[in-house]
């Protein structure tokens, strides 16, 4: 078990985004939040990456409580996250971008950047080349040193997830990987995603809308309907329950 | 970065010759100016990198320059002087045992100024942008309102004056080069790389494991100890300095600088600086009586500041981003791919 949530509520004012939300994640396992705008997914997202305090409840990533930590900090616990809308830094090239992700495995102070000193080399080399590794593995080689901003919107989610990569997350977090992609790029993505798992040793939870792409990627579902769970466990049983169907999906027969 | 390095090297050296052999070509009004200049280079890369690399409004580098300027002052002038000069009220007696060489003199200022800075950094960031610029321009002036009020330490509004001169070109020049790699150094390393994350996108940067007020508090720490260091000098060069010298004044002056230059290019604040400091003084025929072809105009004491901002706005209309943009000199002669 890589991650655990224990009964987190979270609300805001009097509206309760998330109520009484109990789950876990197993090891290299392709989990999916999915359920209706508004439901409190994105919200989830940001209770366990620190960028929310809930109510109450706990988050566990294996076996230490991360429920409290600052944001900045949790990503050194080993969980990375993509956004809704691509944040990429408008300023900086793809290869730069990845660097950030890859700040905390460079091991030298501030000293010693400012004088140069050998650490600094050693180090900055190091990063280089696993920035390279990462840009290769991903098929953004021919990129790298272009403005991250100025490519096309499908290389933009590649370069964030590569980003997220590059801080050696355990889990990842990606929020809604497939939006604004046609059917081409979304299968893609899905192998890409697979590779991603295998070959990084890494856990994936991820929000998407694309039913079609979380049937074909994630081993189970979690669906959520105005902060309450009202189904988890595989995808297959998912589509037919009832009530995910009334939440969710739509239901055909009385449409 | 070892890209960076040839040019970079060739930029140092024609930099460095420049220094050697500019006594022998300008006069002392012209060597004034660009001791000025070298002044003003280090003043405005250091506050690029606060408010052009890590993007963070501060309105503040008047402060810091006022701390740096009256502690290498004090520490340049010796008991007797300062016996002669404190007419307000006897000088307290640490300020009478602050006697030190040039060098320490100006570390001692960047130090005092990086310290105030971190106590400063605290409040400071806790707020973003408009907020941010309105709390540090306060800070500018209550170093004034303190340099006024505590006689015992800067003898008040009358200042100091009779700072032994003991500064050339080679200092200012030297020291200019000195900062500039320095600054350098910080902005091509991780730390550099995460102070551009927080300008760009500064919740995805913490998003990504970025302590940004650690980063922020970095950035502003480094940028003071500069900025002290050109305070200090600034006093040596100008011998006098008073309260007044450190207005709200000089911070729009190297806010011009940096902007016109290219928020967050450390070439385009040397430009800037050539081209401000520089440039106002070359206009300043323009304020006396000018013969134009025979005619003959009256004096405009003012003119010159029409005419220099009228070029700010037109290099602002043409160069949004000002003249360099985010881009170094070594980016435009480096072969595109």
């Amino acid at each position: 078990m890589i991650l655990e949530i224990k009964d987190i509520t979270k609300s805001f004012g009097g509206v309760v985004a998330i109520n009484d939300t109990t789950f876990h994640i197993n090891k290299n396992e392709i989990y999916g939040l999915i359920g209706p705008n508004g439901a409190g997914k994105t919200t989830m997202f940001n209770i366990i990456t620190g960028n929310y305090k809930p109510n109450s409840g706990k988050v566990i990533l294996d076996g230490k409580d991360i429920t409290n930590k600052k944001n900045y900090n949790i990503v050194k616990y080993g969980i990375a996250r993509t956004f809704q809308n691509i944040r990429l830094f408008s300023s900086m090239s793809v290869k730069e971008n990845i660097l950030i992700g890859l700040q905390n495995a460079a091991n030298y102070t501030y000293i010693e950047s400012i004088f140069r000193l050998p650490r600094f080399f050693s180090q900055e080399k190091k990063i280089a080349k696993r920035a390279d590794e990462i840009i290769e593995f991903l098929n953004l080689t021919e990129y790298k040193d272009e403005l991250a901003t100025s490519l096309s919107y499908g290389i933009q989610r590649k370069v964030e997830i590569a980003r997220a990569i590059a801080t050696n997350p355990k889990l990842l977090l990606l929020d809604e990987p497939a939006a604004g992609m046609n059917p081409n790029e979304t299968h893609d993505l899905a192998q890409l995603l697979f590779q991603i798992r295998d070959k990084f040793d890494i856990t994936i939870l991820l929000i998407e809308h694309d039913m079609k792409f979380v049937n074909h990627l994630c081993d189970r579902v979690m669906v959520l309907d105005y902060g309450k769970t009202i189904f988890e466990g595989h995808i297959e049983d998912a589509i037919k329950d009832e009530e995910v169907i009334k939440a969710y999906l739509g239901d055909f027969k009385h449409a | 970065m070892a890209k960076l390095n040839k040019n970079f090297i060739i930029y140092l050296l024609i930099s460095i010759a420049f220094i050697c052999i500019s006594p022998y070509v300008f006069e002392d009004y012209g060597m004034r100016i660009l001791n000025n200049i070298f002044i003003f280079i280090i003043l405005a890369v250091s506050y690029n990198l606060i408010n052009g690399i890590t993007g963070q409004l501060s309105l503040e580098p008047n402060g810091f320059v006022a701390i740096g300027a009256y502690v290498t002052a004090l520490a340049l002038l010796s008991e007797d002087m300062k016996w002669e000069l404190f007419q307000l009220e006897d000088p307290s007696p640490w300020v009478l045992g602050l006697n030190l060489d040039l060098i320490p003199a100006l570390l001692l200022s960047g130090v005092v100024a990086s310290a105030v800075a971190f106590v400063l950094a605290v409040p400071v960031f806790r707020v973003r942008g408009d907020y941010l610029a309105i709390v540090t321009l306060g800070f500018g002036f209550i170093i004034k309102v303190l340099a006024i009020n505590s006689p015992e330490v800067t003898n008040g509004s009358i200042g100091l004056n009779e700072i032994p001169s003991v500064i050339n070109v080679y200092w200012t020049g030297g020291i200019a080069i000195v900062t500039v790699i320095l600054i350098l150094n910080v902005v091509y390393s991780k730390y550099g790389r995460a102070m551009k994350a927080v300008r760009d996108d500064e919740d995805a940067a913490s998003a990504i494991g970025i302590d940004t007020f650690k980063i922020k508090t970095l950035a502003f720490i480094t940028s003071a100890f500069f900025e002290g260091i050109g305070g200090g000098l600034l006093a040596v060069l100008l011998t006098t300095i008073s309260p007044d010298l450190f207005t709200f004044f000089l911070t729009f002056q190297l806010l011009i600088i940096i902007v016109l230059g290219g928020l967050g290019s450390m070439s385009g604040a040397i430009i800037g600086t050539v081209l401000v400091i520089g440039g106002s003084e070359w206009l300043r025929f323009l304020d006396s009586s000018m013969n134009i072809f025979g005619y003959v105009t009256d004096a405009h004491p003012g003119l010159r500041m029409v005419v220099f901002s009228l070029v700010l706005i037109i290099v602002m209309l043409f160069a949004r981003e000002g003249i360099m943009g985010k881009k170094e000199f070594s980016d435009i002669f480096r072969k595109k791919k």
